[in-house]
C-alpha cells in the first residue's frame, strides 16, 4: 500500500525539509505555493495610518507519496526539518492511497514511487 | 536683450513641471486597487489633454491679462496669445534684459494642469471620465485662472492688491494658487461625489507601491522646476529654491516617518512617498523666502502634520481616496502660513518681523480656500446634476478600467492574498 504525505509549512523552511527527505532517500515530491493559516491567524498592514488585517498568509504545500513502511520516517523527517517552535509552523498529515501509477512505464503500487 | 540664460532654464524649468503630472499618474495610480489604476493615470492624462488646449486660449488672458477688478484677467484680451499679448517679458528693467513671453505661457500651462490632475486624487475609483474632463475645463477657468491672476497676476492678492500695505504677500511658487486651491476642491469634491462603494469597510489597499514611489520620484524632480522655475532666473534665487526644495522634502519624510513609527510601528514606503509629496507642498510657497534651515522646520513640521491629517477622513466619514486633503491642502496651509513665522529678511514673526506678515498669509489662504470652496461646490452640484458623477455601481465594483476604458491594466487581478477585513 501506499500513502500520500501532504505538508504545510513555513515557506523559509522549504529548502531543509527538501534537503531532508533527499537525505532520507525520498526521490520525489511535489511543491506548491499555497494560503491559508491556523491559530497563527493572519497579520496586519498599515497603509497611510488605515490599518488592514490579511487573514490569509503563504504557506508551502509539499506531497510526497511512500510506501508505508517509509511513512512514520518521512513524517518524522519534516516535521525536524520544518520546525521552528514558533506558532505558525504548518501540519503534516497522511491519507492512504489507493492506487499509483507510473505515467512513463504502466507500472502500479510501490513500484511507481 | 534677450537672456538667453534665463530663458533656457524656463524652457528646461517647464519641460520639468509637465513631467509631474505623469508622475502624478503614477503616484496615484499605484495607490488604487488594481481593477482601477487606468482610469485613476487616465484622469492625469484627461487634465493634460484638456488644459493644455484651454491654456492658450483663454487660460493665459484669464491669467495675465487685463485686469478685471483685481479678480482674473480678461478672457478675451489676449485670447489664444493674440490681442495685447506681448511677446516680450521685461526681466530687469534697468538691463532691458528680457526672455520671450511665450515660454512663460508654456511654463505657466504646466501648473495649470498639475494643480487640475492633483484634485483626482479625490475622486479615485468612481467616476465617470467624461464628467471629470468637463470638470478639468470649467474648474480651471473658475478656479485656477482666477487665483492665477490674484496671486501672480497683478491682481487681489498680490503686491497690487489691498493687503500689500500691511505686508507683501508671499506666494513664491503656488502655496494657495496650486495646493490650497485643489486640496480644498479635492474635499468639497469628495463630500459632493461621495464615497465609494465599501469605503472604510472594503480593503481599499494600494495595489503597486513601486509605482507610487516611482511617481513621488518624478515629482520632486519636476518639482525643481516648479519651485526653481519660479525664480524667473538662472541665479542665485534660483539655487536657494533648489536647496530648500531638496531640504524641506528631506526633512519631511524624516517627519513622517518618526510619526507613523511612533504611532504604527513601522517606517512605511508609502509613508516616505507621501512625505516626501507634504514636504514639497509645503516648500513651494516658501522656496524663495525662507533658509535652508527654514526649509528643514518647515518640512519636518510639514510631514508630521501631514502623516496624522491623512487620517481624519475615516475618523470624519469622506472619502478623500488618496488624501489630497490631508497632503496637499494640509501642507500648502502650513507652507503658507509658516512664511509668516520665518520668512526671511526679517519679515517672518521669529525673525523679528511681528505679525504683519502671518496676518497677510493667513488672509491670502483664507480668501483662496473661500474662492475655492464656492467654486467647486457649484460646478460640483451642476455637474452631480447633469452628466452625473457617479458610474453605475456594478461598474465601481467591477472596475472602472474594463468598463469604462474598456481595458484592463494587468492579465490577471487580484493575488493569492485575500484581505477580509479593514478597520
Amino acid at each position: 500500500m501506499t500513502k500520500l504525505v501532504t505538508a504545510v509549512i513555513q515557506p523559509h523552511r522549504l529548502d531543509d525539509v527538501k534537503s531532508a527527505l533527499e537525505a532520507a532517500g525520498v526521490r520525489g515530491l511535489t511543491v506548491s505555493e499555497a494560503s491559508g493559516y491556523g491559530r497563527q491567524k493572519g497579520h496586519t498592514e498599515v497603509y497611510r495610518g488605515a490599518e488592514y488585517t490579511v487573514d490569509l498568509v503563504p504557506k508551502v504545500r509539499i506531497d510526497v507519496l511512500v510506501s508505508d513502511e517509509d511513512v512514520a520516517g518521512v513524517t518524522e523527517v519534516i516535521v525536524q526539518a520544518a520546525q521552528t517552535g514558533k506558532i505558525g509552523d504548518g501540519k503534516v498529515w497522511v491519507v492512504p492511497v489507493e492506487d499509483v501509477a507510473r505515467v512513463r512505464t504502466g507500472e502500479h503500487g510501490d513500484d511507481a514511487l | 536683450m534677450l537672456d538667453t540664460g534665463v530663458t533656457a532654464w524656463m524652457l528646461t524649468s517647464a519641460s520639468l513641471v509637465l513631467l509631474m503630472t505623469p508622475g502624478l499618474a503614477f503616484f496615484y495610480g499605484g495607490m488604487v486597487r488594481g481593477k482601477s489604476v487606468l482610469n485613476m493615470m487616465m484622469m492625469s492624462f484627461g487634465a493634460m489633454a484638456v488644459v493644455g488646449v484651454i491654456y492658450v486660449l483663454w487660460g493665459w488672458s484669464m491669467s495675465y491679462g487685463a485686469s478685471v477688478g483685481g479678480l482674473f484677467g480678461n478672457p478675451f484680451d489676449q485670447f489664444g496669445l493674440g490681442g495685447s499679448f506681448d511677446p516680450i517679458a521685461v526681466l530687469n528693467e534697468e538691463t532691458g534684459a528680457y526672455m520671450p513671453t511665450i515660454v512663460d505661457v508654456g511654463f505657466q500651462a504646466t501648473f495649470a494642469i498639475i494643480t487640475v490632475a492633483l484634485v483626482s486624487g479625490a475622486l479615485a475609483e468612481r467616476i465617470k471620465f467624461g464628467t471629470w474632463l468637463i470638470f478639468s475645463g470649467l474648474w480651471v477657468t473658475f478656479s485656477y485662472f482666477p487665483l492665477a491672476h490674484m496671486v501672480w497676476g497683478g491682481g487681489l492678492l498680490s503686491d497690487d492688491g489691498p493687503f500689500a500695505s500691511i505686508a507683501s504677500p508671499i506666494d513664491f511658487a503656488g502655496g494657495t494658487v496650486v495646493h490650497i486651491n485643489a486640496g480644498v476642491a479635492a474635499l468639497v469634491l469628495a463630500l459632493v461625489v461621495g464615497r465609494r462603494k465599501g469605503f472604510g469597510t472594503e480593503p481599499m489597499r494600494p495595489h503597486n507601491l513601486p509605482f507610487v514611489m516611482l511617481g513621488a520620484a518624478l515629482l520632486w524632480f519636476g518639482w525643481f522646476g516648479f519651485n526653481g522655475g519660479s525664480a524667473y532666473g538662472a541665479d542665485e534665487a534660483a539655487g536657494l529654491a533648489w536647496v530648500n526644495t531638496t531640504v524641506a522634502t528631506a526633512a519631511a519624510i524624516i517627519g513622517w516617518l518618526i510619526t507613523e513609527k511612533l504611532r504604527d510601528g513601522h517606517a512605511t514606503s508609502l509613508g516616505a512617498a507621501s512625505g516626501i509629496v507634504a514636504g514639497l507642498v509645503a516648500i513651494t510657497p516658501a522656496a524663495g523666502d525662507v533658509t535652508p534651515i527654514g526649509a528643514i522646520f518647515l518640512g519636518v513640521v510639514a510631514g508630521a502634520l501631514s502623516a496624522l491629517a491623512v487620517g481624519l477622513k475615516y475618523k470624519l466619514g469622506y472619502d478623500d481616496s488618496l488624501d489630497v486633503v490631508g497632503v496637499h491642502l494640509v501642507s500648502g496651509l502650513w507652507g503658507t502660513l509658516a512664511l509668516g513665522l520665518i520668512a526671511t529678511d526679517g519679515r517672518g514673526l521669529f525673525l523679528g518681523g511681528g505679525f504683519n506678515q502671518l496676518a497677510v498669509q493667513a488672509i491670502i489662504a483664507f480668501i483662496a480656500i473661500a474662492i475655492s470652496a464656492v467654486v467647486t461646490l457649484v460646478i460640483g452640484l451642476a455637474l452631480r446634476a447633469a452628466p452625473g458623477w457617479r458610474v453605475a455601481e456594478d461598474v465601481e465594483v467591477g472596475g472602472i478600467d474594463l468598463a469604462v476604458h474598456g481595458e484592463t491594466a494587468y492579465e490577471t487581478l487580484g493575488g493569492a492574498r485575500v484581505v477580509t477585513e479593514v478597520k
